[in-house]
Protein backbone atom coordinates (compact mmCIF):
# COMPACT_ATOMS: atom_id res chain seq x y z
CA UNK A 1 0.00 0.00 0.00
CA UNK A 2 1.18 3.56 -0.78
CA UNK A 3 2.37 5.34 2.33
CA UNK A 4 -0.01 8.48 3.03
CA UNK A 5 1.79 9.81 5.89
CA UNK A 6 5.75 9.97 4.98
CA UNK A 7 8.07 9.80 7.46
CA UNK A 8 9.03 13.35 7.25
CA UNK A 9 5.35 14.40 8.20
CA UNK A 10 5.38 12.00 11.42
CA UNK A 11 8.29 14.03 12.56
CA UNK A 12 6.52 17.09 11.75
CA UNK A 13 3.45 16.59 13.63
CA UNK A 14 5.43 14.90 16.36
CA UNK A 15 7.80 18.44 16.54
CA UNK A 16 4.49 20.01 17.12
CA UNK A 17 3.02 17.89 19.96
CA UNK A 18 6.53 17.94 21.18
CA UNK A 19 7.17 14.23 21.25
CA UNK A 20 10.57 12.80 20.91
CA UNK A 21 10.74 9.83 18.82
CA UNK A 22 12.95 7.36 17.74
CA UNK A 23 13.37 6.37 13.92
CA UNK A 24 11.97 2.86 14.44
CA UNK A 25 8.91 5.16 15.88
CA UNK A 26 8.93 7.33 13.51
CA UNK A 27 8.39 4.37 10.66
CA UNK A 28 6.36 2.25 13.03
CA UNK A 29 4.02 5.68 12.93
CA UNK A 30 4.25 6.18 9.43
CA UNK A 31 2.84 3.11 8.60
CA UNK A 32 -0.32 3.24 10.94
CA UNK A 33 -1.60 6.47 10.19
CA UNK A 34 -1.13 5.58 6.13
CA UNK A 35 -3.37 2.41 7.44
CA UNK A 36 -6.01 4.69 9.28
CA UNK A 37 -5.84 7.14 6.00
CA UNK A 38 -6.35 4.45 4.01
CA UNK A 39 -9.57 3.03 6.05
CA UNK A 40 -11.17 6.94 5.54
CA UNK A 41 -10.68 6.27 1.56
CA UNK A 42 -13.22 4.40 1.87
CA UNK A 43 -15.70 6.82 3.17
CA UNK A 44 -14.95 9.25 0.06
CA UNK A 45 -16.46 6.87 -2.16
CA UNK A 46 -19.82 7.54 -0.29
CA UNK A 47 -22.21 10.18 -1.70
CA UNK A 48 -22.48 12.47 0.74
CA UNK A 49 -23.47 15.32 -1.52
CA UNK A 50 -26.66 15.80 0.41
CA UNK A 51 -25.32 15.12 4.45
CA UNK A 52 -24.85 18.49 6.23
CA UNK A 53 -21.34 18.68 7.67
CA UNK A 54 -21.41 17.01 11.31
CA UNK A 55 -20.30 19.66 14.31
CA UNK A 56 -20.71 16.81 17.02
CA UNK A 57 -21.55 13.18 16.67
CA UNK A 58 -24.66 13.66 18.82
CA UNK A 59 -27.63 14.88 18.31
CA UNK A 60 -27.73 17.70 21.41
CA UNK A 61 -26.88 21.14 21.41
CA UNK A 62 -26.94 23.90 24.35
CA UNK A 63 -25.70 21.79 27.14
CA UNK A 64 -25.09 25.01 29.58
CA UNK A 65 -24.25 25.13 33.24
CA UNK A 66 -25.54 27.94 35.26
CA UNK A 67 -22.49 30.41 36.60
CA UNK A 68 -22.19 29.19 39.84
CA UNK A 69 -19.20 28.88 41.84
CA UNK A 70 -17.96 25.70 42.73
CA UNK A 71 -15.18 24.53 44.89
CA UNK A 72 -11.92 24.23 43.68
CA UNK A 73 -9.22 21.89 44.59
CA UNK A 74 -6.63 24.66 46.13
CA UNK A 75 -3.08 24.71 45.71
CA UNK A 76 -1.75 22.02 47.56
CA UNK A 77 -3.91 19.69 45.79
CA UNK A 78 -3.30 21.71 42.68
CA UNK A 79 0.42 21.09 42.71
CA UNK A 80 0.46 17.34 44.36
CA UNK A 81 1.43 15.76 40.49
CA UNK A 82 3.54 18.42 38.99
CA UNK A 83 7.21 17.50 38.51
CA UNK A 84 8.24 20.76 40.21
CA UNK A 85 7.44 23.59 42.08
CA UNK A 86 8.36 26.62 43.46
CA UNK A 87 6.02 27.94 46.37
CA UNK A 88 2.38 28.38 44.85
CA UNK A 89 3.92 28.11 41.57
CA UNK A 90 4.33 25.23 38.76
CA UNK A 91 8.07 25.50 37.97
CA UNK A 92 8.67 24.80 34.39
CA UNK A 93 11.44 25.35 31.78
CA UNK A 94 12.21 29.16 31.26
CA UNK A 95 9.23 30.56 28.81
CA UNK A 96 9.93 32.70 26.09
CA UNK A 97 6.61 33.47 24.65
CA UNK A 98 2.92 32.43 24.87
CA UNK A 99 -0.51 33.61 23.95
CA UNK B 1 11.25 63.65 2.16
CA UNK B 2 10.16 65.50 -1.35
CA UNK B 3 7.26 63.37 -3.15
CA UNK B 4 6.46 60.26 -0.53
CA UNK B 5 3.35 60.18 1.28
CA UNK B 6 1.79 57.91 3.37
CA UNK B 7 -1.38 56.15 4.67
CA UNK B 8 -1.46 54.26 8.07
CA UNK B 9 -3.03 51.34 7.91
CA UNK B 10 -3.71 49.52 11.67
CA UNK B 11 -6.98 46.45 12.27
CA UNK B 12 -6.93 45.32 16.24
CA UNK B 13 -7.12 41.91 17.68
CA UNK B 14 -9.04 42.65 21.32
CA UNK B 15 -9.00 40.05 24.08
CA UNK B 16 -11.50 40.97 26.39
CA UNK B 17 -12.03 38.91 29.92
CA UNK B 18 -15.93 38.76 30.66
CA UNK B 19 -17.45 39.35 33.95
CA UNK B 20 -18.58 36.06 35.30
CA UNK B 21 -18.36 34.56 38.16
CA UNK B 22 -17.17 31.49 37.42
CA UNK B 23 -14.96 30.12 34.65
CA UNK B 24 -16.16 29.24 30.64
CA UNK B 25 -15.93 25.82 31.02
CA UNK B 26 -15.88 24.76 35.15
CA UNK B 27 -16.81 26.08 38.21
CA UNK B 28 -13.49 27.61 39.04
CA UNK B 29 -13.99 31.02 40.77
CA UNK B 30 -12.57 34.57 38.86
CA UNK B 31 -11.12 36.14 41.55
CA UNK B 32 -7.96 38.43 41.30
CA UNK B 33 -5.29 38.26 43.55
CA UNK B 34 -5.68 35.12 45.08
CA UNK B 35 -3.35 32.86 45.80
CA UNK B 36 -1.56 30.81 42.84
CA UNK B 37 -2.92 28.10 41.91
CA UNK B 38 -5.73 27.72 44.60
CA UNK B 39 -8.67 28.81 41.98
CA UNK B 40 -8.05 25.42 40.21
CA UNK B 41 -9.61 21.55 39.47
CA UNK B 42 -9.58 18.88 37.02
CA UNK B 43 -11.20 20.86 34.41
CA UNK B 44 -8.65 23.53 34.05
CA UNK B 45 -6.21 21.64 34.75
CA UNK B 46 -6.55 19.25 31.84
CA UNK B 47 -6.89 16.30 33.59
CA UNK B 48 -7.66 13.23 31.54
CA UNK B 49 -11.28 12.27 32.13
CA UNK B 50 -12.60 15.66 32.90
CA UNK B 51 -15.14 17.53 30.62
CA UNK B 52 -16.08 20.78 30.23
CA UNK B 53 -19.77 22.40 30.61
CA UNK B 54 -20.28 25.94 29.07
CA UNK B 55 -20.99 28.83 31.15
CA UNK B 56 -24.36 29.84 30.28
CA UNK B 57 -23.51 33.62 31.31
CA UNK B 58 -20.65 34.00 29.49
CA UNK B 59 -22.26 33.20 26.33
CA UNK B 60 -25.11 35.39 26.27
CA UNK B 61 -22.64 38.17 27.62
CA UNK B 62 -20.50 37.48 24.86
CA UNK B 63 -23.70 37.50 22.29
CA UNK B 64 -24.47 41.02 23.59
CA UNK B 65 -21.60 42.45 23.34
CA UNK B 66 -21.29 40.76 19.90
CA UNK B 67 -24.58 42.55 19.33
CA UNK B 68 -23.72 46.03 20.88
CA UNK B 69 -20.94 45.63 18.12
CA UNK B 70 -23.91 45.79 15.59
CA UNK B 71 -22.69 42.07 14.80
CA UNK B 72 -25.03 39.46 12.80
CA UNK B 73 -25.09 36.51 15.85
CA UNK B 74 -24.73 32.62 14.32
CA UNK B 75 -28.02 30.37 14.58
CA UNK B 76 -25.10 27.95 15.19
CA UNK B 77 -21.72 27.63 16.90
CA UNK B 78 -19.85 25.29 17.97
CA UNK B 79 -16.46 25.07 19.59
CA UNK B 80 -12.49 23.82 18.14
CA UNK B 81 -9.67 22.80 19.55
CA UNK B 82 -6.31 25.16 18.84
CA UNK B 83 -2.87 23.43 19.33
CA UNK B 84 -1.21 25.20 21.91
CA UNK B 85 1.80 23.97 23.48
CA UNK B 86 2.46 26.33 26.61
CA UNK B 87 2.24 25.08 29.81
CA UNK B 88 -0.18 27.93 31.08
CA UNK B 89 -2.78 25.92 29.30
CA UNK B 90 -2.26 22.70 30.25
CA UNK B 91 -4.62 20.56 28.42
CA UNK B 92 -2.19 21.56 25.25
CA UNK B 93 -5.37 23.05 23.47
CA UNK B 94 -7.20 26.58 23.84
CA UNK B 95 -10.90 25.58 23.57
CA UNK B 96 -11.70 28.35 20.77
CA UNK B 97 -14.37 29.09 17.88
CA UNK B 98 -12.57 28.86 14.68
CA UNK B 99 -14.91 28.78 11.28
CA UNK B 100 -18.05 29.65 12.76
CA UNK B 101 -17.56 32.49 15.51
CA UNK B 102 -20.99 33.68 17.38
CA UNK B 103 -20.99 37.27 15.86
CA UNK B 104 -19.56 38.49 12.46
CA UNK B 105 -20.00 41.47 10.37
CA UNK B 106 -20.30 44.37 12.53
CA UNK B 107 -18.94 47.72 13.58
CA UNK B 108 -18.42 50.03 16.04
CA UNK B 109 -18.78 54.05 16.28
CA UNK B 110 -15.59 55.56 17.33
CA UNK B 111 -15.14 59.63 18.24
CA UNK B 112 -13.03 61.56 16.24
CA UNK B 113 -11.07 64.78 17.77
CA UNK B 114 -12.75 66.89 15.02
CA UNK B 115 -16.14 65.51 16.57
CA UNK B 116 -17.11 63.57 14.19
CA UNK B 117 -17.45 59.50 14.46
CA UNK B 118 -16.33 57.04 12.31
CA UNK B 119 -17.23 52.90 11.89
CA UNK B 120 -14.67 50.93 12.32
CA UNK B 121 -15.58 47.13 10.78
CA UNK B 122 -15.73 44.14 13.10
CA UNK B 123 -14.31 41.49 11.24
CA UNK B 124 -15.54 38.90 14.15
CA UNK B 125 -16.37 38.15 17.88
CA UNK B 126 -16.05 34.87 19.15
CA UNK B 127 -15.64 33.45 22.82
CA UNK B 128 -12.80 31.23 23.85
CA UNK B 129 -10.72 30.40 27.37
CA UNK B 130 -7.97 32.22 28.62
CA UNK B 131 -4.40 31.16 29.83
CA UNK B 132 -3.02 30.83 32.98
CA UNK B 133 -0.22 33.39 33.76
CA UNK B 134 3.56 33.36 33.67
CA UNK B 135 6.05 34.98 35.63
CA UNK B 136 9.39 34.92 34.67
CA UNK B 137 11.49 35.31 38.07
CA UNK B 138 15.74 35.71 38.06
CA UNK B 139 16.51 31.81 37.26
CA UNK B 140 16.57 29.86 34.35
CA UNK B 141 12.90 28.64 35.14
CA UNK B 142 9.20 30.10 34.83
CA UNK B 143 6.43 30.20 37.24
CA UNK B 144 2.74 29.36 36.17
CA UNK B 145 -0.24 30.04 38.07
CA UNK B 146 -3.20 28.73 36.44
CA UNK B 147 -5.96 30.95 38.40
CA UNK B 148 -7.00 32.82 35.25
CA UNK B 149 -6.55 29.42 32.86
CA UNK B 150 -9.67 29.46 31.77
CA UNK B 151 -11.30 32.53 32.57
CA UNK B 152 -13.87 33.47 29.58
CA UNK B 153 -11.95 35.21 26.66
CA UNK B 154 -14.50 37.58 23.91
CA UNK B 155 -12.17 38.07 21.28
CA UNK B 156 -12.88 41.22 18.62
CA UNK B 157 -11.22 41.23 15.29
CA UNK B 158 -11.49 44.52 13.52
CA UNK B 159 -10.85 45.27 9.98
CA UNK B 160 -7.67 47.45 8.97
CA UNK B 161 -10.02 50.64 9.51
CA UNK B 162 -8.02 52.69 11.39
CA UNK B 163 -5.82 55.30 10.19
CA UNK B 164 -3.62 56.91 13.10
CA UNK B 165 -2.93 55.87 16.88
CA UNK B 166 -5.14 58.28 18.11
CA UNK B 167 -7.68 55.97 16.82
CA UNK B 168 -6.51 52.83 18.06
CA UNK B 169 -6.72 54.56 20.97
CA UNK B 170 -10.16 55.79 20.24
CA UNK B 171 -11.62 52.35 19.34
CA UNK B 172 -9.94 50.79 22.72
CA UNK B 173 -11.30 53.23 24.90
CA UNK B 174 -14.68 53.45 23.72
CA UNK B 175 -15.10 49.34 23.50
CA UNK B 176 -14.29 49.68 26.60
CA UNK B 177 -17.00 52.23 27.67
CA UNK B 178 -19.29 49.82 26.19
CA UNK B 179 -18.51 46.84 27.45
CA UNK B 180 -18.06 48.43 31.10
CA UNK B 181 -22.13 49.95 29.93
CA UNK B 182 -23.56 46.80 29.37
CA UNK B 183 -22.18 45.36 32.68
CA UNK B 184 -20.16 42.28 30.41
CA UNK B 185 -17.11 43.27 31.53
CA UNK B 186 -15.54 45.05 34.17
CA UNK B 187 -12.87 45.55 31.74
CA UNK B 188 -9.76 47.42 34.42
CA UNK B 189 -6.48 47.97 32.45
CA UNK B 190 -5.13 47.59 35.50
CA UNK B 191 -5.88 43.35 36.23
CA UNK B 192 -5.43 42.47 32.47
CA UNK B 193 -8.79 42.66 31.57
CA UNK B 194 -8.37 43.63 28.54
CA UNK B 195 -5.38 43.14 25.88
CA UNK B 196 -4.82 44.67 22.68
CA UNK B 197 -2.84 43.21 19.40
CA UNK B 198 -2.41 46.21 16.75
CA UNK B 199 -1.57 44.59 12.74
CA UNK B 200 -0.09 48.27 11.55
CA UNK B 201 1.28 48.63 7.92
CA UNK B 202 2.30 51.46 5.60
CA UNK B 203 1.05 52.33 2.24
CA UNK B 204 3.58 54.36 0.76
CA UNK B 205 3.45 56.73 -2.11
CA UNK B 206 6.75 57.55 -3.90
CA UNK B 207 6.88 59.33 -6.88
CA UNK B 208 3.57 58.15 -8.20
CA UNK B 209 4.15 54.17 -7.22
CA UNK B 210 2.76 52.83 -4.38
CA UNK B 211 4.53 50.50 -1.76
CA UNK B 212 3.03 48.85 1.32
CA UNK B 213 5.46 47.93 3.96
CA UNK B 214 5.55 44.21 5.72
CA UNK B 215 2.85 43.96 8.74
CA UNK B 216 3.88 44.07 12.08
CA UNK B 217 1.32 42.73 15.17
CA UNK B 218 2.56 43.97 18.43
CA UNK B 219 1.58 41.36 21.26
CA UNK B 220 -0.24 41.62 24.30
CA UNK B 221 -0.46 45.75 24.86
CA UNK B 222 -2.44 45.69 28.01
CA UNK B 223 -2.73 49.81 28.35
CA UNK B 224 -4.26 52.46 26.27
CA UNK B 225 -0.96 54.79 26.51
CA UNK B 226 1.31 51.52 25.14
CA UNK B 227 -1.14 50.76 22.39
CA UNK B 228 -0.98 54.50 21.43
CA UNK B 229 2.64 54.84 21.32
CA UNK B 230 3.64 51.45 19.92
CA UNK B 231 1.73 52.22 17.15
CA UNK B 232 3.01 55.62 16.59
CA UNK B 233 6.50 54.08 17.04
CA UNK B 234 5.70 51.39 14.97
CA UNK B 235 4.66 53.94 11.87
CA UNK B 236 7.97 55.33 12.44
CA UNK B 237 10.13 52.48 12.30
CA UNK B 238 8.45 51.49 9.18
CA UNK B 239 9.06 54.40 7.26
CA UNK B 240 12.63 54.82 8.43
CA UNK B 241 12.88 51.04 7.48
CA UNK B 242 11.31 51.54 4.21
CA UNK B 243 13.46 54.55 3.39
CA UNK B 244 16.78 52.37 4.29
CA UNK B 245 16.06 48.90 3.07
CA UNK B 246 12.72 50.03 0.19
CA UNK B 247 11.45 46.48 1.84
CA UNK B 248 7.95 45.62 0.74
CA UNK B 249 4.97 43.32 1.96
CA UNK B 250 5.40 39.91 0.72
CA UNK B 251 3.82 36.57 1.53
CA UNK B 252 5.70 35.24 4.93
CA UNK B 253 6.98 38.59 5.81
CA UNK B 254 4.71 39.77 8.46
CA UNK B 255 7.03 39.85 11.75
CA UNK B 256 5.60 39.68 15.54
CA UNK B 257 7.21 42.72 17.83
CA UNK B 258 6.65 43.18 21.73
CA UNK B 259 6.35 46.27 23.30
CA UNK B 260 9.55 47.65 25.74
CA UNK B 261 7.53 49.88 27.99
CA UNK B 262 10.74 50.93 29.56
CA UNK B 263 12.60 52.39 26.07
CA UNK B 264 9.24 53.27 24.58
CA UNK B 265 10.56 50.70 21.22
CA UNK B 266 8.54 47.85 19.56
CA UNK B 267 11.06 44.40 19.81
CA UNK B 268 11.50 42.31 17.55
CA UNK B 269 9.91 38.95 18.57
CA UNK B 270 11.29 36.01 16.98
CA UNK B 271 8.91 32.88 16.06
CA UNK B 272 9.60 29.72 15.43
CA UNK B 273 8.16 28.68 12.19
CA UNK B 274 5.74 26.49 12.96
CA UNK B 275 4.12 28.86 15.66
CA UNK B 276 0.84 29.37 13.41
CA UNK B 277 0.02 25.76 12.72
CA UNK B 278 -2.61 25.74 15.15
CA UNK B 279 -4.09 22.30 13.64
CA UNK B 280 -7.52 23.37 14.68
CA UNK B 281 -10.41 20.41 15.05
CA UNK B 282 -13.74 20.41 16.24
CA UNK B 283 -14.41 20.29 20.13
CA UNK B 284 -15.54 16.76 20.79
CA UNK B 285 -16.25 17.59 24.38
CA UNK B 286 -18.82 20.40 23.94
CA UNK B 287 -21.72 20.06 21.96
CA UNK B 288 -22.80 23.19 19.97
CA UNK B 289 -24.88 26.16 20.85
CA UNK B 290 -27.98 26.63 18.47
CA UNK B 291 -29.54 30.32 18.94
CA UNK B 292 -33.13 30.68 18.96
CA UNK B 293 -35.20 33.63 18.06
CA UNK B 294 -36.59 33.85 21.66
CA UNK B 295 -33.25 33.48 23.35
CA UNK B 296 -31.86 36.38 20.92
CA UNK B 297 -34.67 38.22 21.80
CA UNK B 298 -33.70 38.16 25.64
CA UNK B 299 -30.34 38.95 24.99
CA UNK B 300 -31.27 41.59 23.00
CA UNK B 301 -33.67 42.98 25.67
CA UNK B 302 -30.21 44.16 27.96
CA UNK B 303 -29.06 45.90 24.72
CA UNK B 304 -29.68 49.98 25.61
CA UNK B 305 -27.97 53.02 23.91
CA UNK B 306 -24.64 53.09 24.03
CA UNK B 307 -22.62 55.56 25.80
CA UNK B 308 -21.13 57.73 22.77
CA UNK B 309 -25.15 57.64 21.21
CA UNK B 310 -25.63 59.24 24.75
CA UNK B 311 -23.12 61.81 25.52
CA UNK B 312 -23.44 63.33 22.14
CA UNK B 313 -26.98 63.10 22.57
CA UNK B 314 -27.15 65.20 26.29
CA UNK B 315 -24.61 67.43 24.27
CA UNK B 316 -27.67 68.21 21.70
CA UNK B 317 -30.61 67.84 23.79
CA UNK B 318 -29.54 69.13 27.03
CA UNK B 319 -26.96 71.37 26.02
CA UNK B 320 -24.33 69.87 28.17
CA UNK B 321 -20.37 70.53 27.48
CA UNK B 322 -18.82 67.40 25.85
CA UNK B 323 -16.65 66.55 28.55
CA UNK B 324 -19.75 66.72 31.37
CA UNK B 325 -21.88 64.51 28.71
CA UNK B 326 -18.75 61.86 28.94
CA UNK B 327 -18.53 62.00 32.75
CA UNK B 328 -22.06 61.06 33.16
CA UNK B 329 -21.87 58.60 30.47
CA UNK B 330 -19.04 57.05 31.57
CA UNK B 331 -20.88 53.85 33.65
CA UNK B 332 -24.14 52.77 32.89
CA UNK B 333 -25.72 53.48 36.67
CA UNK B 334 -24.66 57.21 36.17
CA UNK B 335 -26.56 57.67 33.32
CA UNK B 336 -29.24 56.21 34.24
CA UNK B 337 -29.69 58.16 37.44
CA UNK B 338 -29.06 61.47 35.36
CA UNK B 339 -31.79 60.73 33.30
CA UNK B 340 -34.33 59.19 35.90
CA UNK B 341 -33.13 62.60 37.82
CA UNK B 342 -34.16 64.95 34.54
CA UNK B 343 -37.32 62.98 33.83
CA UNK B 344 -38.53 63.97 37.28
CA UNK B 345 -38.30 67.55 36.24
CA UNK B 346 -34.78 68.43 36.99
CA UNK B 347 -33.26 71.22 34.97
CA UNK B 348 -30.25 69.10 33.06
CA UNK B 349 -27.68 71.47 33.25
CA UNK B 350 -28.24 72.41 37.15
CA UNK B 351 -28.61 68.19 38.08
CA UNK B 352 -25.59 67.48 36.34
CA UNK B 353 -23.32 69.99 38.03
CA UNK B 354 -24.81 68.14 41.43
CA UNK B 355 -23.86 65.35 40.18
CA UNK B 356 -20.00 65.75 38.65
CA UNK B 357 -19.73 68.02 41.24
CA UNK B 358 -20.94 66.28 44.65
CA UNK B 359 -22.32 63.13 43.86
CA UNK B 360 -20.29 61.37 41.56
CA UNK B 361 -17.40 62.26 44.26
CA UNK B 362 -19.08 61.11 46.89
CA UNK B 363 -20.29 57.73 45.66
CA UNK B 364 -16.52 57.37 44.58
CA UNK B 365 -15.49 57.72 48.07
CA UNK B 366 -18.27 55.58 49.59
CA UNK B 367 -17.46 53.08 46.71
CA UNK B 368 -20.56 52.99 45.44
CA UNK B 369 -23.12 53.77 42.52
CA UNK B 370 -25.11 56.83 42.61
CA UNK B 371 -28.38 55.37 42.92
CA UNK B 372 -27.12 53.52 45.96
CA UNK B 373 -25.49 56.57 47.69
CA UNK B 374 -29.14 58.86 46.96
CA UNK B 375 -31.67 55.79 46.10
CA UNK B 376 -34.08 58.35 45.36
CA UNK B 377 -33.32 60.38 42.27
CA UNK B 378 -36.48 62.98 42.68
CA UNK B 379 -34.78 64.42 45.24
CA UNK B 380 -32.14 65.39 43.09
CA UNK B 381 -34.87 66.98 40.58
CA UNK B 382 -36.59 68.70 43.57
CA UNK B 383 -33.03 69.90 44.80
CA UNK B 384 -32.08 71.37 41.52
CA UNK B 385 -35.50 73.15 41.43
CA UNK B 386 -34.95 74.60 44.71
CA UNK B 387 -31.55 76.17 43.06
CA UNK B 388 -32.89 77.11 40.48
CA UNK B 389 -35.70 79.06 41.85
CA UNK B 390 -33.53 80.35 44.36
CA UNK B 391 -34.59 79.10 46.89
CA UNK B 392 -31.30 77.88 48.29
CA UNK B 393 -27.64 78.85 46.86
CA UNK B 394 -25.94 77.12 44.74
CA UNK B 395 -23.55 76.42 47.34
CA UNK B 396 -26.41 75.37 50.35
CA UNK B 397 -26.97 72.98 47.23
CA UNK B 398 -24.17 71.40 47.40
CA UNK B 399 -23.93 71.38 51.54
CA UNK B 400 -27.55 69.98 50.57
CA UNK B 401 -26.96 67.10 48.57
CA UNK B 402 -24.07 66.15 50.76
CA UNK B 403 -26.29 65.60 53.66
CA UNK B 404 -29.24 63.73 51.11
CA UNK B 405 -26.41 61.59 50.41
CA UNK B 406 -25.38 60.91 54.23
CA UNK B 407 -29.31 60.49 55.74
CA UNK B 408 -31.61 59.94 52.33
CA UNK B 409 -33.79 63.05 53.66
CA UNK B 410 -35.81 65.19 51.06
CA UNK B 411 -34.08 68.51 49.67
CA UNK B 412 -36.72 70.74 51.53
CA UNK B 413 -36.51 69.29 55.06
CA UNK B 414 -32.67 69.50 55.11
CA UNK B 415 -32.86 73.18 54.14
CA UNK B 416 -35.09 73.98 56.97
CA UNK B 417 -33.18 71.72 59.46
CA UNK B 418 -29.80 73.86 58.11
CA UNK B 419 -31.38 76.66 57.74
CA UNK B 420 -30.21 77.24 54.35
CA UNK B 421 -33.53 78.94 52.86
CA UNK B 422 -32.89 82.05 51.27
CA UNK B 423 -34.68 84.47 52.36
CA UNK B 424 -36.80 86.34 49.31
CA UNK B 425 -39.13 87.39 50.86
CA UNK B 426 -38.79 91.18 49.71
CA UNK B 427 -40.70 92.67 52.75
CA UNK B 428 -39.23 91.36 55.50
CA UNK B 429 -35.77 91.98 53.21
CA UNK B 430 -36.22 95.31 52.55
CA UNK B 431 -36.44 96.08 56.65
CA UNK B 432 -32.72 94.69 56.58
CA UNK B 433 -31.61 96.61 53.56
CA UNK B 434 -32.92 99.81 55.59
CA UNK B 435 -30.79 99.00 58.39
CA UNK B 436 -27.97 98.60 56.15
CA UNK B 437 -28.37 101.59 54.60
CA UNK B 438 -28.96 103.64 57.59
CA UNK B 439 -26.08 102.13 59.14
CA UNK B 440 -23.98 103.07 55.99
CA UNK B 441 -24.21 106.46 55.37
CA UNK B 442 -20.74 106.97 52.88
CA UNK B 443 -21.15 103.79 51.01
CA UNK B 444 -25.10 105.44 50.14
CA UNK B 445 -23.21 108.32 49.41
CA UNK B 446 -20.99 106.49 47.40
CA UNK B 447 -23.76 104.77 44.87
CA UNK B 448 -25.66 107.72 44.44
CA UNK B 449 -22.80 109.86 43.33
CA UNK B 450 -22.39 107.39 40.61
CA UNK B 451 -18.79 107.25 39.00
CA UNK B 452 -15.59 104.51 40.07
CA UNK B 453 -17.07 104.20 43.90
CA UNK B 454 -20.08 103.43 43.03
CA UNK B 455 -20.31 99.60 41.52
CA UNK B 456 -17.43 98.69 44.53
CA UNK B 457 -20.30 100.52 47.03
CA UNK B 458 -23.04 98.60 45.87
CA UNK B 459 -21.15 95.42 46.30
CA UNK B 460 -20.21 96.47 50.02
CA UNK B 461 -24.02 96.98 50.49
CA UNK B 462 -24.84 93.59 49.47
CA UNK B 463 -22.69 92.56 51.57
CA UNK B 464 -23.60 93.82 54.17
CA UNK B 465 -27.05 92.36 53.70
CA UNK B 466 -25.77 88.71 52.98
CA UNK B 467 -23.73 89.05 56.52
CA UNK B 468 -27.13 90.07 58.45
CA UNK B 469 -29.07 87.35 57.41
CA UNK B 470 -26.12 84.67 57.31
CA UNK B 471 -25.74 84.03 53.93
CA UNK B 472 -29.59 83.42 53.60
CA UNK B 473 -30.72 86.07 51.37
CA UNK B 474 -31.36 85.58 47.55
CA UNK B 475 -28.67 87.86 46.37
CA UNK B 476 -30.85 88.57 42.89
CA UNK B 477 -33.69 90.12 45.30
CA UNK B 478 -31.50 92.04 47.34
CA UNK B 479 -30.38 93.84 44.22
CA UNK B 480 -33.60 94.21 43.05
CA UNK B 481 -34.41 96.42 46.55
CA UNK B 482 -30.88 98.05 46.52
CA UNK B 483 -31.81 99.36 42.83
CA UNK B 484 -35.17 100.65 43.78
CA UNK B 485 -33.89 102.54 46.95
CA UNK B 486 -30.32 103.42 45.90
CA UNK B 487 -31.50 104.21 41.79
ZN1 LIG C 1 -11.52 24.79 37.10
Amino acid sequence: MQKKISRAQVRNVAKLSRLELTESEVKEFSGQLSAILGYMEKMNKLDTDNVEPLAHCLPISNCFREDAVRESLGTEKTLANAPQRDGDFFKVPKIIDSL
Amino acid sequence: MGNLQYKVIVGLEIHVHLRTKSKMFCGCALEYGATANSRVCPVCLGMPGSLPVMNKQAFEYAVLAALALNCKIAEFTKWDRKGYYYPDLPKNYQISQYDLPLGTGGFIEIPLQSGQTKKIRIIRVHLEEDAGKNLHPAGNFSQIDLNRAGTPLLEIVTEPDMNSAAEVRALAVELQRIVRFLGVSVADMQKGHMRFEPNINLIITRDGTEYKTPIAEIKNLNSFRALERSVDYEIQRQLDEFLQTGKVMEMGNKTTHGWDDENQTTVLQREKEEAHDYRYFPEPDLVPVVMNERWLNEIKSKLCELPLQKQMRYVSEYKLSDYDAGVLTAERSTAEFFERAVKKGGDPKRVCNLLTQVGLKLANEAGCTLAELIPAAENVAELAEMIDTGKVSASAGNTIMRKMAESGEKPQIIAEQLNLLQKSDAGELEVIVDKVLEGNPKAVEDVKSGGKKSKKARGFLLGQVMQKTSGRANPKIISEILAEKLG
